[in-house]
């Protein structure tokens, strides 16, 4: 923290102005803490959080004027820009870690094998009991099938930018694929949408899962297209000079090599998708009972079923607490899938060629 | 990894082909298994452009339906009853909300995700920086029907504070008067939505001052300059244009997301002048909420206003994509 320190040496030295010892900032942060509390209990305040922000404002006035005093302007500047700097990384991690406090802490209270392996079916939703089995099961389905469109697709994209794309039309598609990542998910959902309204069809799941490819795809062509990158020219130009066609050197040579990075990024579009609410909600609909056939009828899932759980409760505390479970589970299955697909990354890496 | 889709590496490193690889690469064309191969991934990729129009195409299509009917104006009616005979309703409160709401989100997100990108690369112990940028990784992931239950549950009843201190000090000013109702505001929204955007635009923003040319902070550094104004000089002028497109990807996200918003908010269809008091809403929290008891007349004008929220997102995200080109030409010369 002590920086000035870090930039000079230890010697005492004659061109060095005076500076503030290195435990400072901890000794200014009690100071601050301990005062501001002081003023909030004088003043009555009850907010846990306003305590806070008076004891932050404190500490980054008080830094400020103590080295002001002692070391001049320019490092008082310095040292206030620090202490933002660590306050706002402090105000970012409160809500985060409050986040998947509440929900590990509310979400343990129902979550077990009878709610994991029962459906809503017979339960209202204002009552105690049921589960999330026909939730699971839709969100298996509609997921997997939006990957088995959108990753192939995805990955044959990234490869023709990578490996063919000139000109034109790899630039159109480039941009395309930029913009296409911010579409936000409740227009994928009313385009498939409109098109269902078009044929008059009913809501089924794997309209979802149609929405959802749309949504995986930009994601997919992105992360393939670094990992394709990657993969250093020597090992191409040695397949072509062995008289290799392109497609058996894309095939045996570029996609082995880049496999793991190209599978964390599927995995990790797979695990955005799985958490959409808003396309589900338009094109499946929800539905409290196990319909396991993806092609026919209203189905479930994980997201949607949280989103249901909390508006059709009317407060109460039942539904709130398989929202959190459901919704704890939906976290454990998103976190999983990205530790893994890390794992592979970090364990598949393919290898520059420095 | 998942910050690879917002990278602002510059264009692909792949070599202009010499004279000899171009020839091979027509012969290689040649061949059946080259030509289907080739046919299959410009497909994929032709494929990707036909959604977008067709999205465009779709989308417009059942709009002007709606908007056929409509009995007001589509822009400025400040209502949306779709079963009325005839029908009135228009986007006014929708934009207004999505707006207000967005921009709450910016001024909240976009300076505490700088200053964490720039304790991740330049203040963080360096124990510290790897665990806290995974964090933010994997914060980034947390679906966002979570956000909207933690938001509903736990950051509503903790604003009463807040609103009720916003009142007794600033309430004279208007935007900051409380009616004591639940506080399931614009302000609220906002401040999720800023929690929900913080990642993305750390995320990218840390990328970009990693990209710093260290001979430029090492010279500032030898001039005697103090950290902060390294930053000053060297870190933020380079990343200038990197967190401005962060910034506008968080606002695209900001702009289009539906479920925490539908969550948080209670919506209502008039302009609130206090962002304290519940009412307005969004475009994608308007199309969430209505979209169960909607007629398919009511489908198709909510489709209206998707279309409206698809340019709008199209606009913002298309402007931060130059920016981050223009950037990466920039630093070429620079680097």
């Amino acid at each position: 923290m002590s920086h000035a320190a870090t930039i000079h040496d230890k010697r005492p030295s004659t061109l060095r102005g005076a500076s503030l010892p290195k435990w400072s900032p901890w000794a200014i942060a009690v100071g601050s803490i301990v005062v501001g509390i002081g003023i909030s209990l004088a003043a009555g305040l009850d907010s846990k959080i306003q305590w806070g922000l008076i004891a932050a404002i404190l500490f980054v006035l008080g830094t400020y004027g103590i080295a002001a005093r002692v070391e001049g302007r320019r490092q008082a500047k310095d040292r206030v820009a620090t202490s933002f700097v660590w306050v706002a990384f402090v105000i970012a991690v409160v809500p985060l870690v409050s986040l998947i406090w509440t929900t590990i802490a509310r979400g343990v209270k129902v979550l077990d094998v009878y709610f994991l392996t029962h459906s809503m079916g017979v339960v209202a939703d204002t009552e105690p009991g049921g589960g999330i089995y026909h939730a699971i099961i839709g969100s298996l389905e509609q997921v997997g099938l939006a990957t088995l469109i959108g990753a192939p697709i995805g990955v044959m994209t990234a490869i023709y930018l990578v490996e063919y794309g000139r000109g034109r039309l790899a630039k159109a598609v480039t941009f395309f694929v930029d913009v296409m990542t911010g579409i936000p998910s409740i227009v994928a959902g009313l385009f498939i949408l409109s098109l269902m309204l078009m044929f008059e069809m009913q809501p089924f799941g794997f309209a979802g899962s149609l929405a959802l490819a749309i949504l995986m795809m930009p994601v997919v062509v992105r992360s393939t297209e670094e990992m394709l990158k990657l993969v250093p020219n020597e090992l191409r130009e040695a397949s072509l000079a062995l008289g290799v066609p392109k497609w058996r050197t894309i095939l045996k040579v570029v996609l082995p090599t880049s496999i793991g990075g190209i599978t964390t990024g599927i995995m990790l579009s797979v695990a955005r998708i799985a958490g959409e609410t808003a396309p589900v909600l338009l094109l499946v609909f929800g539905n409290p009972f196990i319909n396991s056939n993806p092609f026919e009828g209203a189905q479930a899932s994980l997201p949607l079923y949280i989103y249901q759980q909390f508006s059709n409760s009317a407060g109460s505390g039942a539904a709130y607490d398989r929202a959190w479970a459901a919704s704890l589970t939906l976290i454990a299955f998103v976190m999983i899938l990205n530790l893994v697909a890390r794992g592979i990354a970090r364990w598949k890496a393919p290898k520059t060629g420095r | 990894m998942d910050i690879s889709t917002y990278t602002t590496d510059a264009p692909p490193p792949t070599p202009r082909p010499t004279e000899t690889e171009r020839k091979r690469a027509a012969r290689g064309a040649t061949r059946p298994g080259d030509r289907i191969f080739l046919g299959l991934s410009r497909g994929s990729g032709i494929l990707l452009l036909v959604i977008m129009a067709a999205i465009a195409v779709f989308l417009s299509y059942r709009a002007s339906l709606a908007i056929g009917k409509d009995h007001g104006n589509f822009l400025t009616t400040f209502e949306w009853n779709t079963g009325l005979q005839p029908p009135v309703f228009g986007i006014a409160i929708l934009a207004f909300g999505t707006i207000v709401s967005s921009i709450i989100a910016m001024a909240l997100a976009v300076p505490v995700a700088v200053a964490i990108a720039l304790f991740i690369t330049h203040y963080a112990p360096r124990r510290m920086a790897g665990p806290v940028a995974y964090v933010i990784d994997l914060l980034a992931a947390v679906p966002s029907i979570v956000y909207g239950l933690w938001g509903a549950l736990v950051l509503v009843p903790h604003m009463n504070g807040l609103f009720g201190w916003l009142n007794d000090y600033l309430g004279w000013t208007g935007i900051f008067s409380w009616d004591e109702g639940a506080p399931r505001s614009m302000l609220t929204v906002g401040i999720l939505l800023a929690i929900m955007i913080l990642p993305i635009i750390t995320n990218v923003s840390r990328e970009v001052f990693r990209q710093v040319p260290q001979m430029h902070e090492e010279a500032a550094l030898a001039l005697g300059a103090t950290r902060w104004e390294v930053i000053r000089m060297a870190v933020i002028p380079f990343g200038r244009s990197g967190v401005i497109s962060a910034s506008m990807l968080g606002l695209g996200r900001a702009l289009g997301e539906t479920i925490a918003v539908a969550t948080v908010l209670s919506p209502a269809f008039d302009i609130q002048a206090s962002l304290l008091n519940p009412g307005g809403g969004t475009f994608a929290q308007n199309i969430a909420s209505k979209f169960s008891e909607a007629t398919p007349f009511g489908r198709d004008a909510l489709i209206a206003s998707g279309l409206v929220l698809f340019v709008i997102t199209l606009l913002v995200n298309g402007a931060a994509r130059v920016i981050i080109a223009r950037r990466a030409e920039y630093s070429g010369a620079n680097a």
